[in-house]
């Protein structure tokens, strides 16, 4: 089956608080790139992940890394001469990476997102160590003994939780919960 | 005594327990009460809004319901719980189709959002509802000669909400003055830590990290100052892993704004969680603790 509409309109859809597709006005003109702190590791730069979105390079963005590797930092956004809301379109990438189940290998974004809304569904809080299950395994030897010689000392200046926090109305919460999205792949 | 609704936030709860204790002792020695949101759930990081927006809009919206019922206005010290609570709160003003779906979940808690709420961070209750000019008339020991770097970071300025000054603010600066201390003048002030890439792209928030520690060492900064626990943690927990990583050798103390007020309000150390940190402010610059009018070695 083909796409009905166009992969440009699809991902403006998803910027609902836009009108119309704000990213048909870029004109490339690169600000957004030159002010991003992490555009060098990127595969694609922002300036580059919107001119492909614009020429419908639906696989190219899917299998980039730019936005998991976006910090949410909105330096982008407020300088945009054509004010664009490049960060909102970052979120929009993972929302929409995650809803296609199609993302780079070796991300920990996508498991590290998953694994936090889970955790937050179970308790109404978070809980730094269940957290860290979800990336210190893909960390190599060098950096999983930093990881761990950090949370050590945190945890000797009283600075780590042992025991996870929770709401005490834990049983509204959920059923909160319920009503916007499926629990049933979340539990 | 002004009173605001507190929502501390999970970081807060212990890898930032110091901020959360001295930004209660500091705002009740300036006459403001941080009343602790009644049940208050996760504000969400960033990540909800990666896996699902209505999701993410209706647990910030669960707090504002909440704090909504105590009729005051929100105050979040932690600067990502912020943003995402006062964007929430502007989207469901706006966005009456967007509210009323989201309200149909929260009744499910007996809660409603009516958009009464007002949200700040805790830097904005000293900046604008305490003022510089009464933070300095209530200072007993100024900072002399202390050279902090104020760091702002990003989600206390950015997005824009109006007109304000996203490139160059000076509120930060404002408020170390007024404690007698020198803000130091350094261009990275307001770039980005890494936020979470510290734990999903460790190379990427480990230079951001090296470069901000650079920049404000640079400026010869003793001391930098955080208003937002995830800043502190990357800025002081990760210095260490940033000099095995580059070979750099900073030893740069990362103290919360609300800890270097108190020090200027004469609050003891114990007070203000100071004795926590893995980069300890140089004995020199801790002003000397006075109990029962003896000179005590600062802890
Ligand atoms: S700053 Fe705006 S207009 Fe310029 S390239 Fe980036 S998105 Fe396009
Ligand atoms: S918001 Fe993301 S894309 Fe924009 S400058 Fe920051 S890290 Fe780069």
């Amino acid at each position: 089956m083909t796409d009905t509409i166009p992969f440009s309109q699809e991902i403006s859809n998803l910027l609902h608080a836009s009108e119309g597709e704000p990213l048909k006005n870029c004109i490339q003109c690169g600000t957004c790139s030159g002010t991003c702190p992490v555009a060098g590791y990127m595969d694609n730069s922002p300036r580059q992940i919107i001119a492909l979105i614009n020429l419908g390079k639906k696989d190219q963005v899917l299998e980039s890394n730019t936005f998991w590797y976006c910090a949410s930092c909105y330096h982008c956004s407020v300088r945009c001469p054509q004010e664009i809301d490049i960060t909102e379109l970052m979120y929009a990438l993972k929302r929409y990476s995650i809803w296609k189940n199609r993302y780079q290998e070796g991300l920990i974004g996508p498991t590290f997102s998953e694994a936090f809304v889970k955790m937050i569904i179970r308790g109404g809080r978070s809980f730094e160590p269940i957290l860290a299950t979800s990336y210190i395994f893909s960390f190599n030897t060098r950096e999983f003994l930093q990881e761990i010689q950090g949370a050590t000392e945190l945890l000797l200046k009283g600075r780590l939780p042992i025991l996870p926090a929770r709401i005490k109305r834990l049983e509204n919460f959920r059923r909160m919960i319920g009503r916007i999205i499926p629990m049933g792949g979340l539990e | 005594m002004k009173e605001f609704a507190y929502f501390p936030g999970c970081s807060l709860e212990k890898i930032a327990s110091s901020y959360h204790i001295s930004a209660v002792e500091t705002t009740k020695k300036l006459g403001i009460l941080l009343k602790e949101l009644d049940d208050w759930n996760c504000c969400g990081a960033t990540t909800y809004f990666y896996i699902d927006e209505l999701l993410a809009y209706t647990l910030c919206a669960r707090n504002l319901a909440i704090a909504e019922k105590t009729g005051l206005d929100v105050v979040a010290p932690c600067s990502a719980c912020y943003k995402n609570m006062f964007f929430t709160a502007a989207h469901l003003k706006k966005d009456a189709d967007l509210a009323d779906h989201v309200n149909f979940a929260l009744e499910e808690d007996n809660l409603h959002f009516k958009g009464t709420v007002n949200v700040k961070h805790l830097i904005e209750v000293f900046a604008e509802d305490i003022g510089p000019d009464e933070l300095k008339r209530k200072v007993t020991k100024p900072l002399e000669g202390m050279r902090v770097a104020p760091y702002y970071g990003c989600q206390i300025i950015r997005p824009q909400k109006d007109k304000e000054d996203v490139e160059q603010p000076q509120f930060f600066e404002e408020l170390l003055t007024a404690i007698g201390a020198t803000p130091v003048n350094y261009p990275l002030k307001v770039r980005c830590c890494g936020g979470s890439l510290i734990l999903s792209s460790r190379t990427a928030a480990l230079t951001m990290v090296r470069n901000l520690l650079q920049s404000a060492v640079d400026a010869q900064a003793s001391v930098i100052a955080t208003a937002c626990p995830l800043c502190q943690v990357n800025l002081e927990v990760y210095q260490q892993q940033v000099n095995q990583e580059f070979g750099t050798n900073f030893s740069v103390p990362v103290m919360y704004f609300t800890q270097l007020i108190g020090l200027a309000l004469e609050i003891p150390h114990k007070k203000l969680g100071i004795g926590k940190e893995f980069v300890a402010m140089a004995p020199h610059l801790l002003p000397v603790e006075h109990v029962w009018g003896l000179p005590r070695k600062a802890t």
